[in-house]
């Protein structure tokens, strides 16, 4: 069964090529990606992620279940109204999803987890979730807005009152407003400032249409592909997955593993895997030659060893290809990547490449 | 629906094919094929003078999603080659059958072009793809 988001039609209608995400129909573009990609560097995007998947917990030992299940400690959400991300964790450490948590009120928070992984995380949380005083829900009645790009929140409040206008000028990176029955986060995926919205999927059509008016173009999942990649930001599937660690793939800053005495899971391995040294990290790479870095390829660094390019792309911004590859972890600072049989020399940065609409490495 | 003019010729592989008045075959990617390959960003052509075979590889296009090689629809050696997709490989997006034409290959024998299908053979292959 093909799923469809309640903005199908609107997708079509506004001639997007449509292709199966995950299970859902989805428009990759709207005529070109690159077109929509420079939309959101240079002014505002919309996207549709409502296939994209909330799920609310709620009950006395919220909090304390969070803080169980995901390696980021929830508990540094001091106030309800700020967002925090982070991976959830097997018992080895490997990684089952990556996903924000926002803090709506005491006992009550709200994760939005990957389209990929729906089935496993719900299969998952449910199961952990049965030792602790809490209530799951899957907010299946909730779409999911994208606007992003230098020009999106001032586009954006347009479709809004003076006092929800003035609440979102106010909102700080990480930080979210209930409004009603809408959720809108200073949150996104794009390395751009700008605004995730959850709102009732019976509202979204008519507000898809209100934003398009206030002047932000409609994207495809193909530009928020290159966006995140050119903002060195993984992708659930692609630049990890469950045999992989956050410390194998530039996310140690998301794992707390303070205050210490706080059991989480994936806490055991990940402290074995510290102490016994961390093997591999995932890089940035930059080919200044022509040609286009692909997931899969080979990376050959001589005399330390080979690894893999995890996502790869051309980068409409840099005008070059750039990719996150998994290598060892005393990589230098050059290296080779096999494209088609030949060897090409890349760069290895640490990512991201571009934050703000601009080059951010040297 | 794709654009497929009738004095083409095609491969099953989504290049045309045209014949010119001096007897060279100019080759390109169909509309058919740009659009399912979507933003090309760098285009790799064979040299010239390069003697080539049919069915061989002559080039890649890239686009922003993937990687797809060019095959010599017919043997015979490279005459010319499409140098403005160096700089601008954008046009084989906008103009596939025109501007966007990616090399010339004088072929050992013009009859071969007779195998390739024509233009009512290739929509009915892109349909077929495409249901």
């Amino acid at each position: 069964m093909v799923n469809r988001t309640p903005l199908f039609e609107m997708h079509q209608q506004a001639g997007a090529k449509i292709v199966d995400f995950a299970g859902w129909d989805m428009p990759i573009h709207y005529g070109s990606q690159i077109e929509e990609h420079h939309k959101v560097r240079q002014d505002a995007g919309m996207f549709d992620v409502s296939h994209m998947v909330a799920i609310d917990a709620k009950g006395e030992q919220a909090q304390t279940f969070l803080r169980y299940v995901l390696a980021n400690d929830v508990a540094k959400l001091q106030q309800p109204g700020k967002a925090l991300y982070g991976c959830m964790l097997n018992q080895q450490g490997g990684i089952i999803d990556d996903l924000i948590t926002y803090y709506v009120s005491p006992n009550y928070y709200r994760i939005v987890v990957n389209a990929g992984t729906r089935d496993k995380d719900i299969a998952w949380l449910t199961k952990q979730a049965q030792d602790f005083k809490v209530e799951l829900s899957v907010r299946t009645d909730l779409a999911i807005l994208a606007v992003q790009g230098p020009q999106a929140r001032t586009k954006a409040m347009q479709v809004f009152d003076t006092k929800q206008q003035e609440a979102i000028a106010a909102l700080k990176p990480f930080h979210f407003l209930v409004s009603e029955d809408w959720l809108i986060a200073r949150t996104g995926y794009t390395g751009e400032d700008g605004l995730e919205m959850m709102l009732p999927a019976t509202k979204v059509v008519d507000y898809w249409q209100k934003f398009i008016a206030a002047g932000i173009s409609p994207c495809g999942l193909g530009a928020r592909d290159t966006l995140r990649l050119e903002a060195g930001l993984n992708l659930y599937g692609s630049d990890m997955d469950e045999a992989i660690t956050p410390f194998e793939s530039n996310l140690a800053w998301t794992v707390a593993l303070e205050p210490n005495d706080r059991e989480f899971i994936g806490r055991a391995a990940l402290e074995k895997q510290l102490q016994q040294g961390v093997r591999r990290s995932l890089v940035g790479l930059v080919l200044t030659e022509r040609g286009v870095l692909r997931a899969h390829q080979k990376v050959v660094a001589e005399g330390i060893g080979e690894g893999e390019i995890t996502s790869g792309t051309f980068s409409p911004t840099l005008g070059c290809a750039i990719a996150l590859a998994r290598v060892p972890a005393n990589m230098s600072a050059h290296c080779q990547v096999e494209i088609r049989d030949k060897l090409l020399p890349v760069r290895v940065i640490k990512p991201p490449f571009v934050r703000n609409g601009k080059k951010v490495f040297e | 629906m794709s654009n497929i003019p009738s004095e083409l010729k095609y491969t099953s592989s989504h290049e045309w094919a045209r014949l010119e008045e001096d007897g060279s075959v100019t080759i390109g990617i169909t509309d058919h094929a740009q659009g399912l390959l979507g933003d090309v960003v760098f285009i790799e052509l064979p040299e010239v003078d390069t003697e080539i075979e049919a069915g061989a590889e002559a080039g890649v296009v890239e686009s922003v999603k993937a990687a797809s090689d060019i095959y010599v629809p017919l043997s015979g050696t490279i005459i010319a080659v499409n140098e403005n997709l160096m700089e601008k490989p954008e046009i084989v997006n906008s103009d596939p059958y025109g501007e966007g034409w990616m090399f010339c290959i004088q072929p050992l024998d013009e009859e071969d072009l007779n195998e390739l299908m024509d233009a009512d053979d290739y929509a009915e292959q892109v349909a077929s793809e495409e249901h």
